[in-house]
């Protein structure tokens, strides 16, 4: 028995992205991931005494775009509190972070579900900085007797983005998320490399009786790193909540913390205290006053987002599959777009790039953002088919070359002669030959049997390589063995 | 308001500090003649008075986005109690 028969699920996600700043949000040190351990620190990320910090301006810059992404009200008027707590991830004993004036608040945004559209608010988005990094010395932190702390990430610029609890179905969450990191990712706020930890989400989770519309008691399970991690951990909290509430148990309000090797979620409760975070106003760091001409220059500068780029695609005659695959990352909607402007027929440069050349990256584990095949490139290929220069079959052998080559296409097609047959004198003498050495064929044919056309066709493909016009082909066999038979 | 023996140990605990009874009795009686004193804030009329958020008059103090090099791995680690592999070595956390 599934959940869903007896309850409904609420669910709201708290998103942490981190900023595609080149220094962290306090300090001058670099932000980039994977350097030795504590060698992107300073005295301020260090927390050391007496270090002051000071706020990055492109953090703020990018807070807003995120913001008006996410199409949120910017405050006049935003500051830092401290917020506080104990935890060797945070070196300061607090985080500095927003509370009662975040810089962000009331957006929205919209996701598809079944085909029908369904509105998400985004309660506020808040600017924060990232901690340390913990790795645990055995298998999990509660087993653990000790901890190592890697600096490195503490202090990196966090946009934190919290939703209202209005989702109500796992796939609904994933929707969100989906769409989210999508915005995120097009208004280039953040690199969104997910198996970097660029991106995290906690997510809020009750049940309630199927028609309650009072809200149970929620849990929250901290750090999931993927869309994945995401689904699997609500699959199971779900479940869990359910038999807790079937037994006529309640459900402690709590945090927890996904084990993905085990696929449950753990209690992370200790017996000290209840959450106190006792925030107060930042001293050390000046408010923030953003006037709406500074709002509007970042304005300017936002992109097409992805619902709009999946309309205007839609308007192009593709499908709304083919949209959504296609701007499912920026840089394959990017490399789309370029193709369009060398070669504007939309559902052809839609089904290669979603087919054979999505594939060709796939087997090299490769993505949009560092294909080899430059879009004019592409785009040319695409002429030389519709000259007729090569067949599409051909075409995807040119495709291979100028991937593992680099040449473009032309050169290629000269140097490897694969310019197709489309000689009329040429292919009516390497079809005779065909029909000369298979009478056999020739003879099932015109007592009737259609499938021995194909097989000329196909020897007379082998004949040539596959370089023979496939319609002059079958015009001219055609003609042959009604006449001369 | 007035403070109690109990938010004076929940205070302790939120602070890491450990007290003595009598610490816990000492300080239950100066945290509230703190409270006091700041009670007479109250008599102020303040209705017309901003809220203020910093004790500073000034707003948008900005650094640029460029990288400077900070403390090198030795000095990083210099004042840790403990240190192993690069990192910072803390004891048991949950």
């Amino acid at each position: 028995m599934s959940y869903q028969d007896k309850y409904e699920m609420v669910c709201g996600v708290e998103t942490h992205v981190e900023l595609a700043t080149k220094t962290k949000i306090f300090c001058a040190c670099t932000t980039e991931f994977g350097g030795e351990q504590n060698t992107h620190v300073c005295p301020v990320c260090l927390g050391l005494p007496g270090a002051l910090p000071v706020l990055n301006r492109e953090v703020v810059n990018l807070a807003i775009k995120a913001g008006l992404a996410l199409n949120c009200e910017i405050a006049e008027f935003t500051k830092f509190d401290r917020k506080n707590y104990f935890y060797p991830d945070l070196s300061k004993n607090y985080q500095t972070s927003q509370y009662d004036l975040p810089i962000c608040k009331n957006g929205r945004l919209e996701i598809e579900i079944n085909g029908e559209s369904k509105s998400i608010g985004i309660t506020r988005a808040h600017m924060e900085e990232d901690a340390g990094k913990l790795v645990h010395s055995g298998e999990s932190i509660t087993t653990s007797d000790s901890s190592y702390v890697d600096y490195n990430r503490a202090g990196v610029p966090l946009l934190e983005i919290v939703s209202e609890p209005d989702m109500r179905t796992v796939d609904e969450v994933i929707a969100y998320l989906q769409e989210l990191v999508q915005i995120l990712d097009y208004a280039g706020v953040s690199d969104c490399k997910m198996e970097q930890g660029s991106v995290r989400f906690d997510v809020n989770v009750s049940l309630r009786p199927l028609g309650s519309r009072e809200l149970g008691t929620r849990t929250e399970i901290k750090n999931l790193n993927s869309f994945a991690a995401v689904r699997r951990c609500l699959e199971y909290e779900t479940e869990r909540q359910a038999k807790v509430l079937n037994k006529g148990e309640k459900v402690i309000q709590e945090t927890r913390t996904w084990d993905d090797s085990q696929g449950v979620t753990l209690s992370l409760r200790t017996k000290e205290e209840a959450h106190d975070y006792r925030y107060f106003p930042e001293a050390d760091l000046v408010p923030l006053k953003i006037d709406p001409e500074w709002v509007e220059r970042i304005r300017a500068t936002l992109p097409e987002l992805p619902a709009a780029k999946r309309e205007r695609l839609k308007e192009l005659g593709l499908s709304g599959y083919e949209a959504g695959v296609l701007t499912s990352s920026k840089a394959m909607a990017d490399y789309f777009d370029r193709v369009m402007q060398n070669y504007a027929d939309a559902k052809v440069v839609a089904n290669w790039i979603m087919g054979d050349l999505s594939a060709l990256l796939k087997a090299n584990n490769r993505s949009f953002e560092d294909c080899p095949i430059k879009p004019y490139q592409l785009a040319d290929m695409l002429k030389l088919i519709k000259k007729g220069d090569i067949s599409g079959k051909i075409a995807k052998t040119v495709l291979e070359e100028i991937y593992t080559g680099g040449k473009d296409p032309a050169v290629i097609v000269k140097e490897k002669g694969l310019v197709q047959i489309r000689d009329q004198d040429a292919l009516e003498k390497i079809i005779a030959e065909v029909l000369a050495q298979n009478p056999k064929s020739v003879a099932d044919y015109q007592g009737g049997k259609e499938k021995a056309f194909g097989f000329l066709v196909g020897q007379v493909m082998k004949a040539t390589q596959g370089k023979a016009n496939p319609e002059l082909v079958n015009k001219i066999l055609k003609e042959k063995l009604q006449i001369a038979y | 308001m007035r403070i109690k023996a109990e938010d004076v140990e929940k205070l302790a605990l939120m602070s890491r500090l450990e007290l003595t009874e009598e610490e816990k009795a000492a300080y239950t009686e100066s945290l509230n003649a703190s409270l006091d004193y700041m009670h007479s804030l109250t008599k102020l009329v303040t209705d017309t008075v901003e809220p203020a958020v910093h004790v500073l008059p000034m707003v948008n103090v900005f650094r640029e986005d460029r990288v400077e090099i900070g403390l090198d791995h030795k000095q990083a680690l210099a004042n840790a109690p403990e240190a192993e592999a690069g990192s910072f070595k803390v004891p048991r956390i949950v």
